[in-house]
């Protein structure tokens, strides 16, 4: 086992452990860091694999069915493989009443993906996302983790 | 000093934000009076002489509930053994239509800082955490710097100022969800687990956070208590121009010429927020109904105007100030639509632990979508209401995430009882 054990945390780099444990010094229990480890996971390799989330879990010293259990609740934790970047595309109130589902479907149209999909080439995956806090500057939408507000379907055109 | 700080008396929350402003550095913070708070007053006047001071402000909880904040704070228990205490800011700041505190945390960080320090003093925390959402990348980063400029002056980390205080502060990036916002599973979502929320009792300031005393507090809400702290609970009283004290962030969005969040006193009606702050409605519209706090609260009308936005008002007129942040209804948007748009979010974002918010809301949903689409029966509105009564009973489920989301389900049928019935007797969607 303790072989099999080693295997799965030599799949992290040293970075990334090393920032994992600076989080946790500052909380009482090593589990008690699952999601900024995800994240900071994510943030180098992009998406979480079965791999990487087996060995996320042994750092901390938890399942791997219980860290499962935490990564899937989490919208912006990613356990399938995603494009270079996400684009977060607000579908609530304030963007709906802007008529943000009509720029929506202009993105969805210029990529040829629905919500949930990634890009043939790879460039792009499309979620929609909760209220981005910009309701005065409606409809809007994150490219990766630049925010683009005032959208138009003709705006989109350009940014995509 | 005092010359400056008198300049924005009237608006201490955004004192430093201006038009184009960038965001405000520590230099530029103090200017303005900050950190005087934390300096005159953490180790050299009493904590139970401030907590006294913040009771008698009359603040009350700028995340929604409008809770009194002075009251929130009594019931941390004096002694607690050892242990940590926490103070956490809720900076989840996810409610559809609210976009207040994105912008203290992007252009003035430091307020912030500053009140959770004074907050830390009085209830005797040594740890705190910011909880932000995920998507403010921003807002994050200029915490964090804003942290660790604070850090280097002595504002924090331990003996405070050569108070004998410590205090770490630390920012929490969170990974999704509206739940989160919910304070009892943000607890959750902090201590690395699902969020979802927890049963009361025990309340959070007995035990929360990793089982200790935890108090949970708005961005908007922390923002305040230095400026409370630094002068007087009668000078926020006074700032009020109705029952409710302080200053209030107001929001609009939607059709309306100038959408924007403005600092305006407490009690500001909602004619003058909308028609002189949001320049009114938009050339070719005109004001259906609004909701006048966020997502989830009970759709107003335009009898309503002259009301003030304060908490005990709005409610009196079967609504909820909430985060004060206005969506405007206006008379070319379907209003069936939007509550098809509203309760998609609401069933989407439950955390599914309760069976009246996880199996209700997707039904509630379910039913307006065929309204929506033509295929509605008349019997669904008296279906509609029927469930809201049954998801929405407080008690019912462990939060508030159901109640919220019936909301402006029963006060849309309410308001607009005439657009339901024509759907389903047109058996389409009239404004399409």
């Amino acid at each position: 086992m303790s072989d099999v054990a080693d295997t799965q945390l030599a799949l992290l780099t040293d970075e990334e452990v090393e920032a994992i444990e600076y989080e946790i010094s500052h909380l009482p229990m090593r589990r008690s860091a699952a999601i900024d480890a995800l994240k900071i996971v994510q943030e180098q390799r992009g998406w979480i694999s079965d791999p990487t989330l087996a060995a996320i879990a042994r750092l901390l010293e938890m399942s791997t069915a219980e860290l499962d259990g935490i990564a899937t609740f989490y919208n912006l934790i990613f356990r399938q493989p995603v494009g270079d970047k996400v684009i977060l595309f607000c579908d609530s109130v304030s963007c709906w009443v802007m008529d943000g589902d009509k720029v929506c479907a202009r993105v969805k149209d210029k990529l040829g993906i629905e919500y949930g999909g990634t890009t043939a080439d790879g460039r792009y995956t499309l979620l929609p996302v909760t209220c981005l806090g910009d309701c005065d500057h409606a409809p809007a939408m994150m490219i990766g983790k630049e925010l683009h507000h005032d959208l138009t379907p003709d705006g989109v055109d350009e940014l995509l | 000093m005092t010359d400056t700080m008198n300049l924005n008396a009237d608006r201490p929350l955004t004192r430093n934000i201006t038009p184009g402003s960038g965001v405000a550095d520590l230099e530029t913070f103090e200017s303005t009076g900050g950190y005087t708070a934390v300096r005159d007053h953490v180790g050299k006047t009493e904590a139970a002489d401030l907590l006294q001071v913040v009771m008698d402000s009359g603040l009350r909880g700028r995340g929604g509930a409008g809770f009194p904040t002075g009251m929130k704070w009594s019931f941390v228990p004096k002694d607690s053994g050892p242990g940590h205490r926490y103070l956490v800011a809720n900076a989840d700041e996810m409610e559809p239509g609210a976009f207040k505190d994105r912008l203290i945390m992007e252009r003035d960080p430091h307020q912030l800082v500053e009140g959770m320090i004074v907050s830390a003093y009085i209830i005797n925390a040594d740890v705190g955490y910011i909880f932000i959402r995920g998507e403010y990348y921003e807002a994050a980063q200029r915490l964090r710097d804003a942290i660790a400029e604070a850090k280097a002056k002595g504002y924090l980390g331990t003996n405070i100022q050569g108070s004998g205080f410590s205090f770490d502060l630390h920012v929490h990036v969170s990974a999704g969800r509206y739940i989160c916002g919910e304070e009892t599973a943000l607890i959750n979502s902090l201590e690395g687990k699902r969020a979802t929320p927890r049963a009361k009792p025990p309340f959070p300031q007995v035990s929360g956070l990793f089982g200790r005393p935890t108090i949970v507090n708005n961005v908007e809400t922390l923002c305040n208590i230095s400026h409370i702290v630094a002068r007087g609970a009668d000078w926020f009283q006074a700032l009020g121009l109705g029952k409710d004290a302080g200053t209030k962030l107001y929001g609009v969005s939607g059709r309306v010429n100038n959408p924007g969040c403005w600092e305006l006193p407490m009690g500001t009606t909602i004619r003058e927020i909308l028609e002189v702050h949001a320049g009114g409605m938009r050339e070719g519209y005109s004001l259906k109904g609004f909701l006048p706090g966020g997502a989830s609260t009970d759709f107003l009308v335009e009898e309503h105007l002259d009301l003030q936005m304060e908490y005990d008002t709005i409610a009196a007129a079967g609504s909820r100030m909430g985060t004060g942040t206005m969506i405007i209804l206006d008379d070319k948007t379907c209003p069936v639509g939007m509550l098809c748009n509203l309760e998609l979010f609401f069933a989407r974002e439950s955390c599914g632990f309760c069976t009246p918010c996880r199996e209700g809301l997707p039904w509630v949903h379910g039913l307006l979508v065929n309204i929506e689409n033509g295929n509605g029966r008349m019997e669904d509105i008296d279906l509609l209401n029927r469930q809201g009564r049954f998801i929405g009973a407080i008690g019912n489920t462990h939060c508030a995430h159901a109640p919220g989301a019936i909301e402006p389900l029963t006060s849309g049928l309410k308001y607009f009882r005439e657009d339901f019935i024509e759907h389903i007797e047109k058996g389409a969607c009239p404004y399409h």
